[in-house]
């Protein structure tokens, strides 16, 4: 019986909390972008004239094919992270994608009309080298990969090894790439850096070593950089130091033919390393005999190797990408040459003789706000009159690809940098036109200097505005309802982008590590801006501020984004308009100097934008914007300005106080022994958090009050120790202000990763049980008692009780890749947990399950309380996914905003995809519901109304009968 | 009322600590030809502290902090009283709402040797000049080991804790140190309770036990009902045989 009850009372604890989406408000409010990453191999499907795919592996381990018309993915495979899931090398050959995965560790072959994997064999250990299709008689039916000491030859139907053989003095030679063209034979190249080249042909049929030669090469090291086999197994090398073109008849192989590139009339560029580039249209048949030669940024040659002599058959120059591409027996060349500043041109020319083909120019437009084009893939096609057409997909720096069509119609553009977002923010839309048109009229100002007439024709003009957009907007809503409904399109663009009544609209600001910044409209997920900041370091840290929001009209919003350089502290900022994505005429700071830490304060100069403090390697502070008016407030302010910083390489976290000559002290200092444990992070709560009520009625109708410290930090350490039975986890709990260490809790025998979450007075934090092998939930909760200290202010320098500390633990059954709490605007609303799973759902999780004031007994009062009996392991039930079907892979990071419905919370999850959503962790407490029927409402409003009316008249008839008895 | 609890506290805490001290002291006595036992028993630190107008850091010797390493380890304070001199310039700080800081050397309290407790560097927290004046000087200083027992950090508050601007007349009030000391090792996190949980579901079913007309199973309680459903669909079904099946199996 005590179970039923219990059962009972979760159910009804459960029904308050079960929300899950209906199946026609499907995509109604969230929607998800998919992405693949930055392309390292693409190959356009040729065996079918109508075939409209590409396929494409990337940096991100991720093999897609990818609609050419519409840009969309028709599949997509999503391998692990890391060097174990690297693709190395990808061979197409007619349905068939063979992958070389994990360093040579797997070998898969995908069917490229569904997606499906036809095979998949491990490979014997051994780093990967090369890989080539073998062909034999026009047919090819094997596949080579090339190890650090082994080759071996597999089947193409069913992954097979055929034979594998052991590479002679693998020791010595570095073997570096492998070459088949049809003839029987597999040739293994090798080098002995500065000393010789080998080179050891192979019978395909059984794997027996043919020959085996070295040739003396001294000035070679690489040879993929270097060399390519051109025509009739002619091994030819581009030299820079030496400024000749070498080429070795892999047949014969007698010795070195070295052609000086003076005798050619040609000169590399000084500084680049010259490249050559081959093409193999079937690789059952010998390479052509044309090749391209890069010798300077801007400068291609086509040349042709024709019995041992080099023929110059067309300079390019300038050309900054060049593509061989085959359709039929046709081999072109494609070439993009800068026509302008913003646009550039691609020709085609034929391989054979160099000519251009007539009719295939294409202008390609540079967006100024996008990366340099980086690299060139080329889909050629037959047209009906047999000559060539073509498509172009042109790859920038900024790992976009775009996809055009002549004569310069750009079909798609796919931003493949949001498949790496490193920090975002989500800022206000400004107001509509109107809106501003009314602000800029009251304002202060304006009330000053004008008189009572002229604010009368004022507000009667914009009266009239007003009335004009709303005739339009009647008029838009006419004239709609008569199309079907399928025509009508809600572009949204930068010029109608407006704050909605709930503010649920917003502008998503994402920050991606190519260093392109871009802004997304929150509603349909549709870009419009993007800004590309070129030379980015590579390991660069970001860091997003928004500075001023749209609340201060007229003055624009305002962000900013620190970018530091991880190695050498030095950092840059990027002052911009968060609606628009243009660069601010706010000139930023010359930051000389490494900078340790930014902060943003919440003091405002006289233009609202917030002071952003910047702590250099000397512990000096210097203020963004440094006006003489926030130059003032500092000075008043400093002696309440504390900021901590922490040096996890040390173990030290200490903290510092601002001066009134913006020089700053040490006040204090807490290390934590490297040798034992190290800091692995530091959290903070949200600065725009807000927490409604101070305290927690209890079952007895006291209150029990949180403990709501603004500054307080949550570190957690990881132990050096990683044996399963020392190892542990470190929770500290320290004041930012005073350096109070208000908590410290170890969790024996776990390890991380730890995922924390730091919010209102909680701390909620997953780690790994190595005891239980397990995932666990831990959560501490801070209160101060049954009093409160001091209930107006909270100040950390005069609190002296410590917290009661509260902490409970729970199982739960899956790992998890990132955690945030849901955010609303005033805090009233319950608090959710969003986990973002390995398995690319995202949980969410109500924080009622994760309070250490579960009893294991229950009682009245915590009956009273709302509170659920303690269950030790946290359940995953299917309707708190958020993102139902709408798998998000790799989610790395979660974001929240609040909107203008308390109710609701605006959710975007990214990581290689995107996904935005709303989440009502309370359900909709403050909005009716879609099919809320007014006309029932109204109806009943007026009968009763009607009914009173007619009663009332009953009333005073019946009374005045009586009076008349 | 409070402040009466944790000066009682307080006291207690000092006391024990003599106590402590002289048991230190006891051993020590009865040991004397055993060196490295009086080592392990323990060693003193300095306490240093600074509060000058120009907030520039220089420490003086407050006190001696005795540690006593060990499994569980306690400290005891010594401490001197602040000269004429001091006291004045705790004023003046105090005035200008300056600091007063203190510190205390990293140290290793599981150590064997004495060579391996000492560390580089310092710890140090700080509070408010005048909350220490207004406080007539009764501190709060907590030190906080980590695991293995290395000093991590030290933190300090006064009771009552708050500047209300309140002058300190008397002189005599700002002579002696009232300390409260402790020291804190990092609490054991807890894990999952599954055991008592089950225990509470072991005891939960055992009740249930005693009561066995609700024990029984659903097919216990309807068996009847299911078999003649059951023998009630046979005789339907061998009412009408598919006779095409029949047929073709012969």
């Amino acid at each position: 019986m005590g179970k039923l009850i219990l059962l009972l009372l979760n159910l009804i604890v459960l029904y308050n909390i079960v929300a899950a989406v209906f199946e026609d408000q499907v995509g109604k409010f969230d929607w998800r972008q998919q992405y693949v990453g930055k392309v390292r191999f693409s190959h356009f499907d040729t065996h079918m004239q109508s075939s409209k795919k590409v396929l494409l592996a990337t940096e991100s381990n991720v093999f897609a094919a990818i609609n050419t018309r519409t840009g969309d993915l028709f599949w997509r495979h999503v391998d692990k992270t890391g060097p174990e899931g690297n693709i190395d090398a990808v061979l197409h050959h007619g349905q068939d994608a063979v992958l070389v995965v994990g360093n040579g560790r797997v070998l898969r072959s995908w069917d490229i009309s569904v997606g499906g994997l036809n095979w998949e064999i491990v490979l014997d250990s051994g780093s990967f080298r090369s890989a080539c299709l073998v062909g034999q008689q026009g047919t090819v039916k094997h596949a080579a990969v090339l190890k650090k000491s082994v080759i071996s030859l597999h089947y193409l139907s069913n992954g097979h090894q055929k034979w594998v053989e052991n590479l002679p003095e693998s020791e010595t030679v570095n073997y570096q790439a492998v070459h088949s063209d049809g003839n029987g034979q597999v040739y293994a190249l090798g080098v002995v850096s500065h000393s010789h080249i080998a080179v050891v042909a192979y019978s395909a049929e059984d794997g027996e070593i043919i020959k085996q030669v070295s040739v003396e090469a001294p000035w070679l090291s690489n040879i993929p950089a270097s060399c390519a086999v051109v025509g009739q197994g002619m091994l030819t090398c581009v030299d820079s130091t030496t400024m000749s073109i070498y080429t070795l008849d892999l047949y014969q192989q007698l010795q070195m033919i070295q052609i000086p590139l003076q005798s050619l009339g040609l000169e590399v560029d000084p500084g680049f390393q010259p490249h050559l580039v081959s093409h193999q249209p079937h690789p059952a048949r010998q390479p052509l005999s044309e090749f391209l030669l890069q010798l300077g940024p801007d400068h291609h040659l086509l040349l042709q190797l024709n019995n041992g002599q080099i023929v110059i058959l067309r300079d390019f120059k300038p050309a900054l990408l060049v593509s061989f591409a085959t359709t039929g027996e046709k081999t072109v060349a494609a070439v993009m040459s800068p026509k302008n500043k913003t646009a550039c041109g691609i020709n085609l020319f034929s391989a054979e003789s160099g000519r251009r083909l007539l009719d295939t120019t294409l202008i390609f437009t540079v967006d100024p706000n996008a990366g340099k084009p980086e690299r060139l893939h080329v889909q050629a096609f037959l047209k009906k009159d047999d000559s060539v057409g073509y498509r172009v997909m042109v790859q920038s720096e900024d790992h976009a690809l775009t996809f055009i069509q002549q004569p310069g119609r750009v079909m798609w553009t796919r931003e493949e940098a949001l498949s790496d977002v490193v920090t975002m923010e989500m800022v206000d839309l400004p107001l509509t036109g109107t809106q501003a048109e009314l602000e800029g009229e009251f304002g202060k100002k304006a009330a000053i200097q004008d008189g009572l007439m002229s604010m009368v024709l004022k507000r009667l003009s914009s009266q009239l505005i007003m009335l004009q957009t709303w005739v339009a907007h009647l008029w838009k809503l006419f004239y709609d309802a008569r199309k079907p409904r399928s025509q009508v399109k809600n572009d949204v663009s930068i010029e109608n982008l407006s704050r909605d009544e709930f503010n649920l609209q917003k502008m998503m600001v994402m920050v991606t590590s190519s260093g392109k910044l871009f802004g997304i409209d929150s509603k349909t997920g549709s870009i419009l801006w993007k800004h590309y900041l070129d030379n980015i370091p590579s390991n660069a840290a970001f860091n997003l501020m928004v500075q001023r929001t749209t609340a201060h009209f007229p003055h624009p919003p305002q962000c900013t984004l620190l970018i530091k350089d991880k190695d050498s502290g030095l950092a840059a900022l990027h002052v911009f308009n968060p609606i628009f994505g243009r660069k601010s005429q706010v000139a930023p700071p010359a930051l000389s100097q490494p900078i340790l830490q930014s902060l943003l304060l919440p003091l405002m100069d006289q233009d609202y934008a917030k002071v952003l403090l910047l702590v250099d390697d000397q512990y000096k502070v210097s203020a963004f914007p440094s006006t003489k008016n926030v130059l003032q407030q500092l000075q008043e302010t400093a002696a309440s300005i504390f900021f901590y910083l922490v040096d996890s390489s040390q173990g030290r976290l200490s903290g510092y106080r601002l001066r009134t000559d913006l020089s700053t002290e040490q006040v204090w200092e807490v290390v934590i022994p490297v040798e034992v444990q190290n800091i692995v992070s530091v959290k903070g709560k949200r600065p725009n958090e807000h927490v409604h009520s101070q305290g927690r009625v209890m079952g007895d109708r006291s209150v029990l009050y949180k403990y709501l410290n603004p500054s307080l930090l949550a570190v957690v350490t990881e132990s050096t120790d990683l044996h399963q039975e020392r190892s542990f986890i470190g929770i500290l709990l320290i004041d930012g202000v005073t350096g109070r260490i208000i908590h410290e809790a170890v969790q024996r025998k776990a390890r991380g990763p730890v995922h924390v979450v730091h919010s209102e007075n909680w701390v909620v934090y997953e780690y790994w049980s190595t005891k239980s092998r397990r995932n666990e939930f831990s959560v501490i909760e801070l209160y101060e008692g049954m009093e409160l200290y001091n209930s107006t202010v909270f100040s950390s320098l005069d609190r002296p009780h410590a917290p009661q500390v509260l902490q409970q633990s729970y199982i739960f059954p899956s790992s998890i890749s990132t955690m945030e709490a849901t955010l609303t605007e005033k805090g009233i609303t319950s608090r959710h947990l969003l986990i973002g799973l390995p398995s690319g759902g995202i949980l969410s999780l109500p924080k009622m399950f994760l309070d250490p004031r579960r009893p294991e007994i229950v009682s009245e009062q915590s009956r009273e309380e709302n509170l659920i009996p303690y269950a030790p392991e946290l359940i995953i039930r299917t309707e708190w996914f958020i993102n139902y079907n709408q798998t998000v892979s790799r989610v790395r990071g979660i974001y929240t905003a609040p909107s203008g419905l308390e109710s609701t919370c605006l959710v975007v999850a990214y990581g290689l995809d995107i996904y935005q959503t709303r989440v009502y962790p309370s359900k909709q407490f403050d909005v009716l519901k879609d099919d809320y029927d007014y006309m029932l409402i109204s109806s009943v409003l007026f009968a009763l109304f009607f009914a009173t009316m007619i009663s009332k008249r009953l009333a005073e008839v019946k009374l005045l009968n009586r009076a008349w008895r | 009322m409070a402040r009466l609890l944790s000066f009682k506290a307080a006291v207690f805490f000092t006391l024990f600590f003599f106590i402590s001290t002289d048991f230190v002291c006891c051993n020590n006595g009865r040991r004397v030809g055993d060196p490295l036992e009086t080592e392990l028993s323990g060693f003193s630190v300095p306490l240093e502290h600074s509060f000058e107008l120009d907030d520039t850091g220089k420490f003086q010797v407050r006190g001696s902090l005795l540690l006593k390493t060990g499994r569980e380890p306690s400290v005891s304070l010594t401490q001197n009283q602040l000269s004429e001199e001091d006291r004045a310039k705790l004023k003046e700080v105090a005035a200008v709402d300056g600091l007063y800081r203190i510190r205390v050397p990293r140290v290793f309290l599981q150590a064997d040797r004495q060579t391996e407790w000492q560390m580089e560097g310092h710890l140090t927290a700080f509070v408010r000049a005048c909350a220490m004046v207004e406080s007539h000087l009764s501190d709060v200083i907590t030190l906080h080991t980590d695991v293995s027992g290395y000093l991590i950090g030290v933190s300090i508050v006064t009771l009552p804790g708050a500047c209300r601007g309140t002058e300190v007349e008397d002189e005599v009030d700002l002579e002696v140190f009232n300390t409260t000391l402790s020291i804190m090792a990092p609490v054991n996190a807890p894990g999952p309770e599954t055991a008592l949980f089950l225990e509470r579901m072991e005891q939960e079913s055992e009740k249930k036990g005693k009561n066995p007309q609700e024990q029984k199973s659903f097919f216990a309680k309807y068996w009847y009902l299911i078999l003649g459903g059951a023998i009630f669909l046979m005789v339907t079904n061998s009412a009408q045989p598919p006779a095409g099946g029949g047929r073709e199996q012969s």
